[in-house]
């Protein structure tokens, strides 16, 4: 199937049409379209400023489009009042840095979106939920009595996941995940985060900078440059695209690496 | 891509969410202990099912999974729960596809034993504890500002030794934010302040025909308490926050640690342009302050008391003597190291989270106000009794 014809397909769940962000006289986006489907694991790629956050901020609802239309979950987002009533549901986010509220141990950081969007919940069972996910993303039992500045960059993002998937999302929002984490944590990070996409089937849109991670994790690549994608395709079709950027990105000896330790993906 | 990642979510896309009383556990009449698990097994059904499975489980043998037509990880620790009961494998259930794969993700990173709560202490123990930690912290607090007291006059002993150390830009700029920034809502302040001393004088003097009196009052308060107390009251609550907030969000980016590394002075590079920026601002704040109290009671003698503007003048000029403006302005210098080191150290003293910041922010005004005050109670007590 040819990137094209993949593009059309109806089984995406975030679908971005026309896409207009500008800050002032500032144009992030031109016009950017993109799917993210069902059940894949979409890296999204691009230089640094090239607006990756931004793109996952509009699809988010903290920040309103100049122009074009996001489609989430087949419903069109007006506002983005709409798009966080949605999000706050149905996604969950791993800021840069992991974003838990610095006030709160990390399982009152787990219990916090179960608290807000399930009042119903006995205090007792919200707690076993909360763990059972703390120790889902990896962490030990020991850590949910952690104040979250007790931890170290790792188990920051581990914590922040777990947040995360506290309300069983379906839609996974993933901002440089291994970004700081050394090469045997980030490895790990991209593995637990392989077998949790598999075992909960979720759809994950994840930015990043980590040629690892895209190679051993990601379905599909999604480069991004001046304000619009260049190509969304699984990595073999985007690694033999003529564009200078991806050229330096994919072929650099960085890449070259990588592409030598791991000769078969997709 | 991989068929086996998208069938769950197929199956679950014709589903819609919200509450669902679709997912049941219901002892099976087949046999004895044998409960049946169908539907839904979701957060959205967690609750009920959370319900069933502490009322069954004790009666539970074998398991009946294979009726789950959804299910997520919250489901899956429910499920856990019941197979550590029969202790089935999850094959042996009737769990099959996507939610074996799911449920052994969930039971391998599980492990439900609950950690017991952590025993509490009781309240009146609690209560002793934190009168003792604090009573610790504030004789700790103290000896660590005497320290940085004598850091800090170290510091600026040896800037004075080179003067090039000194930097001047950052000092100026400290001038500008803490004095110049200032004024105008100092000049309201204190004229508003001496305004309502006139009037409270004018009140009670009427009484006994000593209306005059009211000169005297408002040029006694402001020249000798008022102006340098009211701008250190407001430099206390603009400034040594500011300066808080600042040193200590330096501190959290690490810029603190980074000035460190490069060799530099945390003291030299950050207290002591503050520090001088307060000297020199200070005072000028309080002779402002001292003005535009008397213009404030100047005012209201002239438009409601029946005291004109000669009179005013010759009565200040007669009650002002240098001594009483002495009095207030020797303790502006006093009044700004306090405020700055306060400030200063209080923002080195934040660590980890963005809540230290805003705690020592307040620790920050709460001290330098109350030092300030209790300082110029301490001044007006001697000066009285030497007579001044």
């Amino acid at each position: 199937m040819s990137g094209a014809a993949r593009q059309q397909s109806s089984d995406a769940v975030v679908r971005v049409r026309g896409l207009e962000t500008r800050f002032g006289a500032d144009v992030v986006h031109r016009s950017l379209d993109l799917d993210l489907r069902r059940g894949e694991i979409l890296g999204v790629v691009g230089g640094s400023g090239t607006g990756k956050s931004v793109l996952m901020r509009a699809i988010l609802g903290l920040l309103r489009p100049s122009g074009g239309s996001i489609e989430v979950f087949g419903q069109r987002v007006e506002h983005a009042e709409d798009a966080q009533r949605v999000m706050a549901r149905r996604a969950g986010v791993l800021f840069q840095d992991g974003a838990l509220f610095s006030s709160l141990t990390v399982l009152e950081n787990v219990e916090l979106p179960l608290k807000t969007h399930r009042p119903d919940l006995s205090g007792q069972l919200r707690r076993d939920l909360a763990r059972s996910k703390v120790q889902l993303a990896g962490l030990p039992d020991s850590t949910c009595a952690k104040m979250p500045a007790e931890l170290s960059g790792g188990m920051r993002k581990r914590a922040a996941l777990a947040r995360a998937l506290a309300l069983e999302p379906e839609l996974l929002f993933l901002d440089e995940p291994t970004a700081g984490l050394d090469p045997i944590g980030a490895a790990e990070f991209d593995q637990l985060l392989r077998t949790l996409q598999r075992a909960l089937g979720l759809t994950v849109f994840l930015i990043t900078h980590d040629l690892d991670t895209l190679y051993t994790i990601c379905d599909r690549v999604a480069v991004i440059a001046d304000g619009e994608i260049l190509a969304a395709a699984p990595l073999q079709e985007i690694e033999e695209l003529e564009h200078e950027w991806i050229r330096e990105y994919f072929r650099g000896p960085r890449a070259r690496a990588v592409r030598e330790r791991e000769p078969a993906t997709g | 891509m991989d068929e086996r990642d998208r069938e769950p979510v197929a199956q679950a896309e014709g589903t819609s969410r919200g509450p669902q009383d679709k997912a049941e556990l219901v002892p099976d009449a087949r046999e004895a202990g044998l409960l049946a698990a169908r539907g839904e097994w979701v957060l959205d059904n967690i609750e009920q099912l959370n319900a069933r499975v502490e009322s069954l489980a004790s009666q539970a043998s074998r398991l009946d999974a294979s009726g789950i037509t959804r299910l997520d990880a919250s489901g899956a620790l429910l499920l856990e729960r019941l197979f550590c009961r029969t202790g089935q494998a999850a094959g042996e259930a009737g769990l099959t596809g996507q939610w074996r794969t799911l449920f052994e993700a969930v039971d391998a990173a599980c492990d439900d034993a609950r950690a017991p709560e952590p025993a509490h202490e009781p309240q009146w123990r609690q209560i002793l504890a934190r009168i003792g930690r604090a009573a610790v912290e504030v004789f700790d607090s103290s000896r660590e500002l005497l320290g940085f007291l004598g850091i800090t006059v170290h510091r600026l002993g040896r800037t004075l030794l080179q003067p090039k150390r000194f930097r001047l830009t950052s000092t100026v700029h400290h001038v500008e934010a803490t004095g110049l920034d200032a004024v105008p809502l100092l000049i309201l302040l204190s004229g508003l302040v001496g305004a309502v001393v006139a009037f409270l004088g004018a009140t009670v003097l009427r009484d006994f025909g000593a209306e005059l009196f009211v000169i005297d009052l408002v040029t006694y308060a402001f020249v000798r308490e008022f102006g340098v107390l009211l701008a250190a009251i407001l430099l206390a609550g603009r400034t040594a926050s500011a300066f808080c907030a600042q040193i200590g969000m330096m501190k959290l980016r690490e810029e603190v640690d980074a000035i460190r590394t490069l060799g530099l002075d945390e003291i030299e590079v950050l207290v002591l342009p503050r520090l001088v920026a307060l000297l020199i601002t200070l005072p000028l704040l309080a002779f402002i302050a001292t003005v535009s109290g008397l213009i404030g009671g100047l005012l209201v003698s002239v438009l409601s008391l029946d005291i004109n503007l000669t009179m005013f003048l010759d009565r200040v000029e007669q009650t002002v003597t240098l001594r009483h403006y002495l009095v207030g302005m020797i303790k502006a210098p006093i009044f700004a190291v306090v405020i700055a080191l306060i400030g200063c150290l209080e923002g080195l003293r934040v660590a980890g989270t963005a809540q230290s910041v805003g705690e020592h922010t307040t620790t920050a005004v709460v001290r330098s106000l109350t030092m300030v005050i209790v300082i110029d109670a301490l001044a007006a007590i001697y000066f009285m009794e030497i007579g001044w």
